[in-house]
């Protein structure tokens, strides 16, 4: 389980992430939802070791402190981030994107890579095509597919659905279901807040660095306020 | 001019530009993975010529090379590691001004060390061994530098495209969040390409100086700076890039004093320097940056 404890962000002066707990149990979809510059994205960085804690926070995973590691140490013990707006690596075919996934393994990686595309048979068909060629909805696939090479045992999603088809957005989250089911935990955060919660075991709404509601997907979703700050419905 | 005589500049030529493309390619293996121009490239291959002159004092020259190899490859490592790597995440100007610092460093270290006078530089005996084939003759170490040369780059592009720690390069090249999301430690890949960059200026460092038999501190500034205009000729960052510059550098250098017109040779490098700003600032492969949203 990773556990987020009184997590502390600071940029530059300005105070990003105020003292944010939740846990991720394991095998779940957790969901974090909130509006631009709320510190989700911060959050999750900060998981990962990308950008530093303050003094204070805690993060830990199976009960180990992450705090002070180094990302690629954090990525080793199980976590892995699809980064947002994908990053895939432009210069390189989609099929070295999926094995650089794995860099970390010395163990056989044929399987796995069979595994991927099966989730995704558009990349397969574009193996030896540059990653940076591909549309804005393969690259998030790939994005994906890469993070899945490491075998984490918590897949982490920064905005999975940002800049893509309505369509495209469908097919990525029955693809975050698929994975769900074969075994990994999911932490996710999203604008797209009616996706997320439909497919989130637990939510979080975070507001300017602080949690301000969780639940279940389905009570958020059901929540008048969530509805008319994040779903676009009135409440009347 | 006959035609053996122009064979023979040619062999010069290239032969010259062989030792250059070892050095240039120092230049954008760094560049490519820091965004640094590593100024005081050209005093690691000065350096790498003092110690095979001290090799050479007291060893055989089959262990006095690779004594030096390794040498100036712990030189450039420990350089990148107290002058680069504590200023990872300053402003790149600062990197800059620091490689600068380096290079006057190192080159008045070498002052003091070992005098400013020129120092004879050892003669490898199965480098000047003359040869000849057809009308042409020159020393072994005139034919050797450029299939070297080229043995080398082939090496380089394997390790480059085809191993985890060439993948590795790549992806630090480009994104170093995204690279360490991958399990990549990029102060590892970093080190590991310093490593290689000083290796190769030690192996044109070789060839170089065996050709001009004299070293002294100041031996690196010129054709560190040749070699840095023959990497953005090619387009800084691409290898493939620094070996066609560093070959044309040679190439026009010696044609300009074949042709009598000695005194320019050294001005080539920079004609050749405006015109590539001029008319393609990128360089010839160099990459189009193009930031997409």
């Amino acid at each position: 389980m990773l556990k987020i404890d009184n997590l502390r962000v600071n940029y530059g002066g300005i105070e990003a992430v105020k003292g944010v707990s939740f846990e991720v149990p394991d095998g779940s979809i957790v969901t974090l939802i909130g509006a631009n510059g709320a510190g989700k994205s911060t959050t999750l960085r900060s998981i990962v070791g990308l950008v530093k804690a303050a003094e204070g926070s805690s993060i830990t995973l199976d009960g180990e402190e992450l705090i002070g590691m180094d990302t690629p140490d954090i990525v080793k013990k199980g976590i892995s981030l699809v980064p947002e707006g994908r990053r895939v690596f432009p210069d390189m075919t989609v099929i070295e994107n999926i094995k650089i996934g794995a860099y970390l393994r010395n163990d056989s990686i044929e399987e796995d890579i069979e595994r991927v595309h099966a989730l995704f048979p558009r990349l397969k068909e574009r193996s030896w095509q540059l990653a940076g060629t591909l549309s804005g909805g393969e690259q998030q696939m790939l994005a994906v597919a890469r993070a899945l090479m490491s075998k984490p045992k918590i897949l982490m999603m920064d905005e999975p659905s940002l800049g893509l088809a309505p369509i495209i957005v469908k097919n990525i989250f029955s693809i975050i279901k698929e994975i769900n089911k074969q075994g990994t935990t999911v932490l996710l955060i999203e604008q797209n807040a009616n996706m997320a919660l439909h497919v989130a075991d637990y939510a979080y709404v975070l507001e300017t660095g602080k949690i301000t509601m969780t639940g279940t997907g389905k009570e958020l979703l059901a929540d008048e306020s969530v509805k008319a700050a994040y779903l676009g419905k009135k409440s009347n | 001019m006959s035609l053996t005589t122009f064979l023979q500049q040619c062999l010069t030529g290239i032969s010259l530009g062989g030792a250059y493309a070892l050095i240039a390619i120092g230049y954008t293996l760094v560049y490519g993975i820091l965004r640094l121009i590593n100024f005081a490239h050209g005093d690691i291959f000065m350096m790498a010529g003092y110690f095979m002159i001290f090799a050479m004092a007291s060893l055989p020259w089959v262990i006095a090379i690779p004594v030096v190899l390794i040498v100036t490859v712990l030189l450039g490592v420990t350089i990148e590691r107290v002058a680069y790597r504590p200023l990872r995440s300053a402003p790149r100007m600062s990197v800059m001004i620091s490689a600068i610092g380096v290079s006057y460093l190192l080159q008045n270290l070498a002052t003091y060390l070992f005098t400013a006078l020129p120092k004879g530089y050892p003669e490898i005996p199965f480098l000047k061994k003359i040869f000849q084939i057809g009308g042409l003759s020159a020393s072994f170490v005139t034919f050797l530098t450029p299939v070297l040369t080229l043995v080398i780059v082939y090496a380089l592009m394997v390790l480059i495209n085809k191993t985890k720690i060439g993948m590795a390069m790549r992806a630090v090249s480009k994104d170093y969040d995204t690279a360490a999301l991958m399990g990549i430690k990029i102060n590892r890949v970093i080190t590991f390409t310093f490593a290689v960059g000083s290796l190769l200026a030690a192996v044109g460092s070789v060839l170089y100086f065996t050709d001009r038999m004299t070293v002294f501190p100041f031996s690196g500034s010129l054709p560190g700076l040749k070699c840095f205009v023959a990497a953005v000729f090619g387009g800084i960052g691409s290898i493939p890039g620094a070996v066609i510059g560093g070959f044309i550098l040679g190439l026009g250098e010696t044609a300009l004093v074949a042709l009598g017109y000695s005194t320019f040779s050294d001005a080539f490098t920079f004609v050749l320097l405006i015109i590539i700003l001029l008319i393609k600032p990128t360089g010839l492969f160099g990459e189009k940056t193009t930031d997409k949203v």
